[in-house]
Formats: C-alpha cells, structure tokens, sequence
C-alpha cells in the first residue's frame, strides 16, 4: 500500500456524476477517509448525501463537528458549513464567511487537511464554474501533496480545472477514468 | 488565501492572553481559530504574529476589539427552517401550558435568531407568557440585536426561510423597509432581555425551558462543548430543550445521559 493517508475532492456544477463515479469504483474498505469538498444548493439540506450514496461503495455520510475521521468513510462537506480538517483526527465545522460566494468552501478544506496531512494526502480538483479550490491545491502542492486535476477538455464545465492548474503545477491531469483507476491503485 | 501561521506563534498568544488577561483561548478549535487570526492581522495590517501577540498584551482597549474580532457572528433569520418548524410543531405543544416559557438564546449574535423566535411565539400565541433571554459575549452584536437593522440584501435569504418554516404570514409583516436597511419591529422585543454573557467563564443562575445555543460550539474543543453543555443540563427545567446547530452533537458530551434525543435530525435534546 501506498503511504498515502487521506484524499481531498473538490468540484462543483457539474462534478456530481464524476463524484458518483469516483465513489462506486472505489473498493469497499479504502484505506482512506475520503473529504468531499463540493458547491452545493444554498440552503437545501438534505438529498445531496442520500444521492452520493446510492451508487457508491463506501458510506458517505456529512460529518458532525468533531467527528473522528475514519477510514473507508466520504465526507462530505455539508450544507451551509466549511468542512476542516482539524488536529487529533477529527473534522471540524464552521459557519464563517463565504469564501469565493462558497460555503461550504474547496479551498478551505484542502488547506486544513494539507496542513494536517502534507506529503500524505492526495488533492483532485473536478469539473466546476468558479475558481474555488484553485488556492487550496496550490497550498497543498506546497506542503507536499499528491495533486491532480481533471483534464479542462473532458470536463463538463472547465474553469475549475483551469484555475487550479493556473496555480499551480499539478503533478497530474487525467481524465475521469484516469483518476477512478488512480485512486483505486493507491490503495493497493 | 491568508499568510500561513505558526501553531507556536498561536500558543504564545494563547498564553500571553491567559497571562495578562486571564482568558483561555486554548480550548478554541484550532483551525477556525487560526483563519480569524489570520484575518486579524491582515484587516490591522501587522507584520507578523510577534507583533499581533505585542500589541494584545500591551493594549487593552485593542485586546478588547481582538476579542470581538475573534468570534464569527455569522446567523440568519430562521436558519434551518426545518429546525424552526420542528420547534413550533413539537416543542411548543409541551410548553404551551407553562404559566410562562422561559428561554435563553446563548449566542444570540446580531439578534436575527431572537426575532425568528419573537416571530414564531407570536404566531402560535405564546410571546405573551414568554420570558427571552438573549445573551453573547460580543456587545457589539448585542447593540445591533437591539437596533434590529439589517441590510435589505439579507432578506431574502431569510424570507426564504420563514417561507420554509412555514411562518403565518409574510415576513415583511414584521420589519419597515428604507433603502439600503429593513427595522425589525420593535414590538418583538418587549419581552426580550439582552445581556453580555460568557459561556465559558460565566455562571447562569435562572432555569430555562429552552436553551438555544446554536453553531458557537463548533468554535471549541471537545473538552470545553462538554464543560458546556455540562452548565446547561444545571440550568434546564425538568422536561427543557437543548436546541443546537444542526451538525452539533452532545453524542461525546459527559452530560448526554441527562437527556433525551427529542429530535435527532434537528438536534434537540430534552432534559431528564
Ligand atoms: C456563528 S454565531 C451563531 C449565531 C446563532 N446562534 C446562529 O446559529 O445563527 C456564534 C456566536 O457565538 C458567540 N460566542 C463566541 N464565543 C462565545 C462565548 N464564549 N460565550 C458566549 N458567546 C460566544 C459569538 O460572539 C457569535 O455571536
């Protein structure tokens, strides 16, 4: 197995069915917690998660603030909240600023999970309209993590992927199935 | 994205406050924390942490402003509707024949959670016999929860909501527009008590028959919502609410065997 220890997904309008994708070619029992950064409806609360679950093979659940992170397990980032990434291996909530027009933000939960997991971690960046998540990877690129965004051609909409390889050098951009079989492989 | 800051710098500050203050910011979360840091010392323009943690200690007046600085005063009216439907469909039922309901609003912040609340009292016809108590440790928020002026922009998210919530009538019905700012009516407030109250120090001496202490608990530790939530299980009635955020828990809490889950989904709690 790879020494890999947790992996970071952000995207945005149009990455939920790469994000369904991801999750039902992930094995059950990944290795590795699974953060789940993504735009959402304002203020609809509920449906996203039970979506995400359907197709997917491990338990995707929106975390409580303070929940111990675990394995095997996708978090995602709920409605109205940014998602951390704290010390002690829990997650922690909070309701600050919008960050980009966002919240939950991308750029936040890749920079709180890269400082706890630096060299550790994997970052991906997919399909979206705004440039959210573009200084997260860059920060996270600097801590040492493993970053790769979605090739801008395949994606649905491209400004996302762009921004984030605008800035900063990622150390891959693949495609969809690239990326499912990339992150099945770090697992082996 | 903000400068990046040394978890040393923030013990040192953590400790120099502690010193000359007396007030512990070790048990905060860190990486909220940390981002308002951050903010502090890009908004008031300081080289670095060393002179941030400098001009605390010799500046009391500035350690003051850095304290409101500090906390995130985000809210909205009737945020999470569904909560707020769940209230008035289940917990005022329970209530609604004390001879009068006391509550305490525990982070109040701007005041848009104590209207929502004058609101919904008020439509099931209960404001009359309540007694609210709203409290923060910002008195910055406080002054504006008493004004009752917010930005127009905002009300539409919060229309949104009391819609949501399925409130009786439309929610200009209780606010005056001019311009750029909509005035609450003040009417909502005579029942309403405002104070400065700090939850980690602070001692509360009344019983309440519900407590709202909504999405300031996501700011501390474990250690610090338990000590908490533990003040509030000695200051609820027998049969009270605990209302918190809808992705707060008291599930790690010592004091969760001195309640039961009321609503799981809306993360109300009532006391044994
Ligand atoms: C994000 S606001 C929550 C407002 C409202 N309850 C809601 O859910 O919309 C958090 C509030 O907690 C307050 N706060 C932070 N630390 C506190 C403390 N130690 N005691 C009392 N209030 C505190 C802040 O000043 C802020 O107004």
């Amino acid at each position: 197995m790879s020494n890999y220890k947790a992996v970071v997904i952000g995207g945005s309008a149009g990455s939920f069915p790469l994000v369904v994708k991801i999750l039902s070619s992930l094995p059950k029992n990944y290795p590795f917690p699974v953060f789940l950064a993504l735009h959402r409806l304002k203020h609809i609360r509920n449906g996203f998660v039970e979506a995400l679950s359907l197709k997917s093979n491990i338990p995707v659940i929106e975390p409580h603030d303070k929940e111990v992170i675990k394995p095997g397990i996708a978090y995602l980032a709920p409605s109205n909240y940014h998602m951390y990434v704290e010390l002690g291996n829990t997650i922690a909530l909070s309701t600050e600023d919008m960050v980009k027009y966002s919240r939950p933000s991308i750029d936040l939960t890749f920079d709180t999970a890269s400082y706890i997991y630096k060299d550790k971690m994997v970052g991906v960046i997919v399909s979206g309209a705004n440039t959210d998540g573009a200084e997260g990877i860059k920060r996270s690129k600097e801590r040492g993590a493993f970053t790769i965004a979605q090739n801008p051609d395949e994606a649905t909409i491209k400004t996302m992927p762009d921004a984030a390889i605008k800035a900063a050098e990622m150390d891959k951009i693949l495609s969809i199935d690239e990326i499912c079989k990339f992150l099945v492989s770090i697992a082996n | 994205m903000e400068l990046e800051i040394d978890i040393i710098d923030i013990r040192k500050l953590v400790n120099t406050i502690k010193m000359v203050y007396g007030f512990d910011f070790g048990e905060y979360a860190l990486s909220s924390f940390k981002r308002r840091l951050a903010r502090i010392i890009e908004v008031y323009k300081f080289d670095n942490m060393a002179d941030l943690i400098e001009k605390v200690r010799v500046d009391k007046p500035f350690y003051e402003l850095f304290l409101k600085e500090v906390t995130v005063n985000t809210t909205e009216m009737f945020r999470d509707p569904s909560m707020w439907k769940k209230l008035k469909e289940t917990v005022f039922p329970v209530v609604k024949d004390y001879s009068t309901i006391r509550i305490w609003h525990s982070a109040c912040s701007t005041g848009e959670e104590v209207y929502s609340m004058a609101i919904a009292l008020k439509e099931a016809g209960l404001y009359e016999k309540a007694r609210i108590f709203a409290s923060d440790i910002n008195e910055d928020v406080i002054a504006k929860a008493l004004e009752g002026k917010y930005p127009a922009r905002n009300m539409e998210l919060n229309g949104f909501n009391y819609e949501k919530f399925e409130g009786k009538l439309k929610l200009n019905h209780y606010f005056k527009s001019t311009g750029d700012y909509v005035f609450m009516d003040q009417d909502l407030l005579r029942n309403v008590t405002f104070r400065k109250f700090d939850l980690v120090q602070g001692d509360q001496t009344m019983r309440f028959d519900i407590i709202l202490c909504r999405n300031v608990l996501i700011y501390f530790n474990l250690p610090l919502q338990d000590q908490i939530v533990g003040k509030f299980a000695k200051c609820t009635s027998q049969g009270g609410f605990l209302a918190l955020g809808s992705k707060e828990t008291i599930a790690w809490c010592k004091s969760v065997d001195n309640y039961n889950t009321f609503s799981l989904e809306e993360k109300i709690y009532q006391r044994k």
